[in-house]
């Protein structure tokens, strides 16, 4: 326990005191007075809003295309799947976990781009790939969180008591009644857990933006390039409270629900 | 249950945060404003701190770290042909590690960590390296090559202090237009391809992603718009920023990708991706070694360009590699062969002898005319490079900022 308020704890108040200090522009050395010049600049300049909204945005609609994706193959597997399919079935979304994210994230990029697969599935429809852009990020993303939004869906669903569906059926509920009643209040708690997963590794990513994004940024690339090509270890420190301030302000949501206690 | 704890180790955090800044915060005096430029800046470009210079040298260490841009240390992984570190290693027996960067405020941000024994800097980081306290003086009569160096790279405001080397010149070269010879016709001539003219390919420009990637449109706009009284695009104040910062947010509308790691760029122009930008020699010659349809051009009026300078780490633990390393990479042999190999001139006179033929001519190696007509890589700060003293000129810091805001 010590441990972890010394290690977790010690970095994020040295990042937060590190917001509250200045570089010289020219030497990159780190001037130690305490100023709240970075958060002044972070609230009046018009571009880290247009930023931070555009990433919450993604990582907002990770998180819907995620729960929509991971819905039924959640349901699939706890309730549908013979016990064998399901085990293959579990071992299945995992598998993705294995291969390591910048592979995937690089994928994309091949499959994404102007010659690639899904521009030339997309070709006879009319349609094209979406090139690099938000978009792109998007489907990434999506993609790549989406095992932490099946599991604890499927773990959900999975503790649901068939008796219970059947029980519905024979009070004579329809499927839409029975989903609304009986599946929907597992499943929320379930979805939101997994949301915690996907809306936060969202809002810090930079690296798929970097690879599949095209010109655009988020968060994590002003933090990044702050940090590695500006050499403003202060600013970029005062950049990255803002992703941990929303996360604070969407765990206060998720505890409002209450749907941590039926976890 | 557990946000209760979560909303209790917020308290600990904010608790451990004002026990934190006690302790790490000894010079704080308060400041209530931001506007506390550090005392270097203020004097006038800036002093160089104090630090010692080698005397002599003794035996090698055995290891050396370099920091590099991609392709000024090859060790014949990338091609057989193309090695210039392990004869090196063979002759002084020291292990060479090798960490590219792709961008000078990488290698500044990298060279602060103290883990690098030499780098090779453009003008754009040098000096802050210098300021900065993280390269040392070099002594050049432990460099025997030194001698044969072009002296008009010697001694230049981008690699010396007062006199004082803080480094050995390397090479020089130009920022080119590539573009993909099948998708863009007519064949671009000029830079307006990725500014005026950039709608044509919208999606498909791309551009090297660095605030110093602003001086490609000051440049631009100085050729363009003589209104704006734009003598050198490193000296901009702040209504000739704003210009070149609306010129690039127009570009920001087409351009697909920006660019800073340059296997990311060859793989764009591959695919298609990207059809026309910013690039460097070296990339068209690994573009073209692949059979992508690219061409490169150093347009009419002109480029930016860089022009490196080797330089040593002040907390170095391998001095005596280091200095084997400068005196290699600027032999004739060495520094001939990453000429040719990224594409751009060499410092070295006798270099010229051993390059293909017509490459030192093609490069206008040694033709210091032609040398002071690109634009090179320089850090921007107050005191205008151009010689105004009229107004301040916007510094790197600005620069960064509008960066951040042209990409939006």
């Amino acid at each position: 326990m010590l441990w972890l308020g010394v290690a977790y704890l010690g970095a994020l108040a040295a990042l937060f005191v590190t917001s509250l200090w200045t570089v010289d522009g020219f030497t990159g050395v780190i001037t130690r007075e305490w100023t709240l010049q970075n958060f002044r600049d972070l609230a009046t300049i018009e571009v880290y809003r247009s930023i931070t909204f555009r990433t919450v945005l993604t990582a907002v609609a990770v998180t819907v295309i995620d729960i929509v994706i991971a819905f039924p193959i959640a349901l699939y597997m706890a309730k549908v799947a013979s016990p064998r399919l399901q085990r293959i079935l579990v071992i299945a979304v995992l598998t993705p976990l294995w291969a390591s994210y910048l592979v995937k994230a690089y994928a994309w990029r091949g499959m994404l781009s102007e010659t690639g697969p899904v521009s030339w599935l997309a070709r006879p429809f009319g349609l094209d790939s979406p090139g690099y852009g938000l978009a792109a990020t998007v489907i990434t993303l999506s993609y790549l969180w989406l095992p932490y939004m099946i599991l604890p869906m499927y773990a959900g669903l999975e503790r649901l008591p068939n008796s219970l569906l059947e029980a519905s059926a024979d009070l004579g509920a329809a499927t839409g009644m029975t989903m609304r009643r009986i599946v929907l209040p597992v499943l929320f708690p379930a979805a939101v857990a997994g949301s915690i997963f996907t809306f936060s590794l969202t809002l810090g990513d930079y690296i798929a933006v970097k690879i599949v994004g095209g010109a655009n940024q988020m968060l994590g690339n002003v933090v990044y390039d702050n940090f590695l090509t500006g050499n403003n270890m202060p600013f970029a420190a005062a950049v990255s409270t803002i992703p941990v301030v929303i996360m604070l302000f969407y765990l206060a949501a998720v505890r409002r629900t209450g749907a941590l206690e039926n976890l | 249950m557990r946000i209760t704890r979560l909303t209790r180790t917020g308290v600990a955090a904010a608790v451990l945060a004002v026990v934190a800044a006690g302790c790490g915060t000894t010079s704080g005096d308060d400041g209530d404003s931001g506007d506390a430029p550090a005392a270097a800046e203020e004097q006038g470009g800036f002093v160089a701190p104090d630090l010692p210079m080698a005397d002599a040298l003794g035996d090698t260490e055995g290891a050396l770290n370099v920091l590099a841009w991609p392709g000024y240390a090859e060790d014949g992984s990338t091609d057989k042909s193309v090695d210039w570190v392990t004869p090196f290693e063979e002759e002084t027996g020291c292990e060479v590690n090798v960490k590219y960067f792709g961008t000078s405020d990488e290698a500044v941000t990298l060279m602060k960590s103290g883990e690098y024994d030499v780098v090779s800097a453009s003008g754009d980081a040098s000096l802050r390296l210098i300021a900065g306290g993280d390269v040392e003086p070099v002594n050049t009569d432990l460099i025997s090559n030194y001698a044969d160096v072009w002296s008009f790279l010697k001694d230049r405001d981008w690699n010396a202090v007062d006199g004082q080397m803080y480094g050995a010149p390397h090479g020089y070269g130009a920022n080119l237009l590539m573009y993909n010879t099948e998708e863009v016709s007519p064949a671009p001539t000029d830079w307006s391809v990725v500014f005026d003219g950039a709608s044509d390919y919208a999606g498909a420009v791309t551009a090297y992603d660095s605030p110093i990637y602003i001086a490609d449109a000051a440049l631009y706009l100085m050729n363009t718009q003589p209104d704006l009284g734009i003598e050198h695009p490193y000296a901009l104040d702040e209504d000739q920023l704003a210009a070149a910062v609306d010129l690039l947010k127009a570009q920001r509308e087409n351009v697909g990708e920006y660019w800073s790691d340059y296997l990311k760029e060859i793989q764009a122009f591959t695919t298609g991706d990207s059809v026309v930008g910013t690039t460097w020699q070296v990339i068209a010659n690994l573009a073209q070694a692949d059979k992508v349809p690219v061409e490169a051009i150093l347009p009419e009026s002109g480029s930016t360009g860089w022009s490196d300078t080797w330089m040593i780490g002040s907390q170095t633990e391998n001095r005596n590699c280091a200095y084997a390393w400068l005196d290699h990479i600027i032999s004739p042999e060495a520094n001939a062969a990453v000429a040719e190999w990224f594409g751009e001139a060499p410092a070295n006179e006798k270099a010229c002898d051993l390059t293909s033929k017509g490459f030192c001519e093609s490069y206008h190696a040694g033709d210091e005319a032609y040398a002071e007509q690109i634009w090179y890589w320089t850090t921007p700060i107050e005191q205008c490079l151009d010689g105004r003293t009229d107004v301040t000129c916007t510094t790197y810091q600005d620069w960064t900022q509008a960066w951040t805001e042209i990409k939006g």
